[in-house]
């Protein structure tokens, strides 16, 4: 007896010690394994997303020559060079103008076309893939179509527009849509939307599938319009797929960059960039500046995620 | 067995799970029907345009017509005079590799936060999300900067590397959603039956989890193939130039090499259209870290 109790004394003794003081190397290996499993993850982002941010901050408050070399440091020079720039502005008003009217424009449409290719009828799956087109293609070829079928003199779009007798004659001033900043600028936003709809529109009928039958049966019992049941049901309940949806194309055409890159360069001067092409366009000659304005439309970003983590409830997912 | 395979997490596809919302009457149908054709063809008519530009000979390549009267495929021939070849063998390289990269990467990250609950998983699994919220454009001066430091030897691989790190995040969501849907029993069962960890991984869990890793492979194939803004900016000289680079520099100055052009865009994007549709149905759910299902 007392052997057994003394003995079982031990073992639990031992492995009360066990616990509270387990040789370092296992201590260690237990908090390894984790790292064993997603250490080359964090590696990969550290290296590729965590660090150029970090490169992107320090550039901003560095001194660089046209062609790149490192001169010292600028202080807050860079951020000051971008505010005096004359045509900053308008690159931002034209930035909220673009993001606002594509993201508006994009989620009323595919509502509309989520609807529809929710609807039951023949071919339905195919007329689907279909849509996919131009989200799988790539954004730049997709552009440069838009802008040969825009081509003053033979564009299939100009020509289909003397066709319906809106344009007068080929190789006019009112042709040359690309030509014309503001003409531009709208053309681009058309192309922006189009390649943006097939990702909202399917995120908008995988929220529809979410909805339950039984209400719409419900409200069919209760005798409601289809409209009243479109607001009622459909709509709020299909808030949080919209939501998600919108914010995630907010983040895409803010950081668009293909679109307007192959239509104009931006150009002419600045008077069709937004805030991520001047980046680019500043990229060629004034580092620093660049970097600046690359710093501030990353914050840009950054408060759209936090919107972003806080509409897609993350820490409910993870847990 | 067949049961967990049909029931895939992040599914959605909205095709096979047909949901009767109201019976339309038949005219109404019919219109709806109609409605769907014609903004199908919508879609898909700047694609028409695309291939019927590279077949249109040079000759009638300013010809006011919708179709031309002569179709050519001298454009598709001509066009690996002019070093394209190289194009497209670079952006399978970048493509592929950072595909690979991926996959080897996040196979076991999402393998584990599905699996496990250990300190520091809700960290994880933010940062993956944040990153998914993060594009290169937005550092683009900081990845330059980075890389010249780093002055790899190839930009096929600094190129491999942003793509992989920037697509990470889709295959951890959709991967993390596959493994997580494969029940913890039937890898006890397979353990019980004499396979090891890693045994009942390999042949129960992987291929069970078979759509998402497709759906990743392909997805971060696709991303990466059509990449263009990193692109630009890394690769420097004309034998590290990916299609979207080499198609950007049909672009000249004062004109335009359009033949060309569309006929290296319909190499370029129609395998990758076809590839799309085999996922088309899942893609949402890793897009939106599963918030959507």
């Amino acid at each position: 007896m007392v052997d057994t109790a003394s003995a079982s004394d031990v073992t639990r003794e031992s492995g009360r010690v066990g616990q509270r003081r387990r040789p370092f190397r296992q201590r260690l290996g237990r908090a390894a394994t984790p790292l064993l499993w997603i250490g080359p993850a964090i590696a990969l982002i550290a290296v590729v997303v965590l660090w150029p941010v970090v490169v992107m901050f320090r550039t901003s408050v560095q001194h660089f020559s046209p062609n790149g070399f490192l001169l010292g440091p600028a202080g807050s020079k860079n951020f000051k060079n971008l505010f005096d720039e004359p045509d900053l502005p308008g690159i931002l008003e034209r930035t909220a103008v673009w993001v606002v009217v594509v993201v508006c424009v994009t989620m009323v449409l595919s509502l509309g076309l989520a609807q529809l290719f929710n609807q039951v009828f023949p071919g339905r799956r195919v007329t689907r893939w279909a849509l996919i087109a131009p989200w799988a293609a790539s954004v730049l070829m997709t552009t440069l179509i838009f802008r040969w079928a825009l081509d003053p003199n033979s564009g299939v779009i100009n020509l289909f527009l003397k066709d319906i007798g809106v344009l007068k004659s080929f190789g006019s001033n009112q042709a040359d849509w690309l030509g014309r900043p503001q003409a531009a600028f709208v053309w681009m936003m058309v192309v922006a939307i189009f390649v943006s709809l097939p990702f909202t529109t399917y995120a908008l009928l995988a929220g529809l599938q979410t909805i339950p039958t039984e209400l719409y049966e419900a409200a069919r019992v209760d005798g409601a319009s289809t409209w009243r049941t479109y607001r009622s049901i459909t709509l709020p309940l299909l808030r949080p797929a919209f939501l998600v949806a919108a914010l995630i194309n907010v983040i895409n055409v803010f950081n668009s960059f293909p679109i307007i890159w192959a239509m104009t360069r931006g150009g002419p001067g600045h008077e069709t960039a937004t805030t991520t092409v001047f980046m680019f366009q500043l990229k060629e000659a004034y580092i620093g500046e660049s970097a600046a304005m690359s710093v501030i439309n990353f914050g840009l970003v950054i408060l759209v995620v936090l919107v972003f983590l806080w509409a897609t409830r993350w820490r409910e997912q993870v847990t | 067995m067949t049961d967990v395979v049909t029931e895939q997490p992040l599914t959605g596809a909205p095709g096979r799970r047909v949901r009767r919302v109201r019976r339309a009457p038949r005219g109404r149908k019919l219109i709806l029907a109609g409605l769907a054709y014609l903004i199908a063809i919508i879609f898909l008519l700047p694609y028409a345009e695309m291939v019927i530009t590279a077949l249109r000979p040079n000759a009638e390549l300013l010809d006011r017509d919708y179709v031309p009267r002569h179709w050519t495929f001298s454009n598709f021939t001509s066009i690996w005079a002019s070093g394209f070849g190289t194009n497209l063998k670079i952006s399978l390289e970048v493509a592929g590799g950072a595909t690979a990269l991926v996959l080897l990467v996040a196979l076991p990250a999402a393998y584990y936060t599905a699996r496990r609950h250990f300190p520091g998983r809700g960290v994880f699994l933010l940062l993956v999300l944040v990153t998914q919220m993060l594009q290169p454009a937005a550092m683009l001066v900081g990845i330059q900067r980075e890389f010249l430091n780093f002055d790899l030897p190839s930009a096929v691989l600094s190129l491999i590397l942003v793509n992989a790190g920037f697509n990470l995040a889709f295959a951890v969501w959709i991967l993390n959603a596959y493994f997580s849907s494969v029940p913890v029993e039937l890898e006890e069962a397979a353990m019980v039956d004499g396979a090891g960890r890693l045994g009942a991984l390999g042949r129960i869990t992987l291929p069970l989890a078979m759509p998402g890793i497709v759906t990743a492979l392909i997805f971060t194939f696709i991303a990466a193939w059509n990449e263009f803004i990193v692109a630009l900016t890394l690769a420097t000289s004309p034998d590290e130039f990916p299609l979207t680079v080499a198609i950007n520099n049909y672009v000249g100055q004062y004109s335009v090499d359009w033949g060309h052009l569309f006929a290296g865009s319909v190499i370029a994007t129609i395998p990758v259209i076809i590839l799309f549709a085999f996922i088309e149905g899942k893609v949402v759910g890793g897009l939106t870290a599963g918030s959507i299902k």
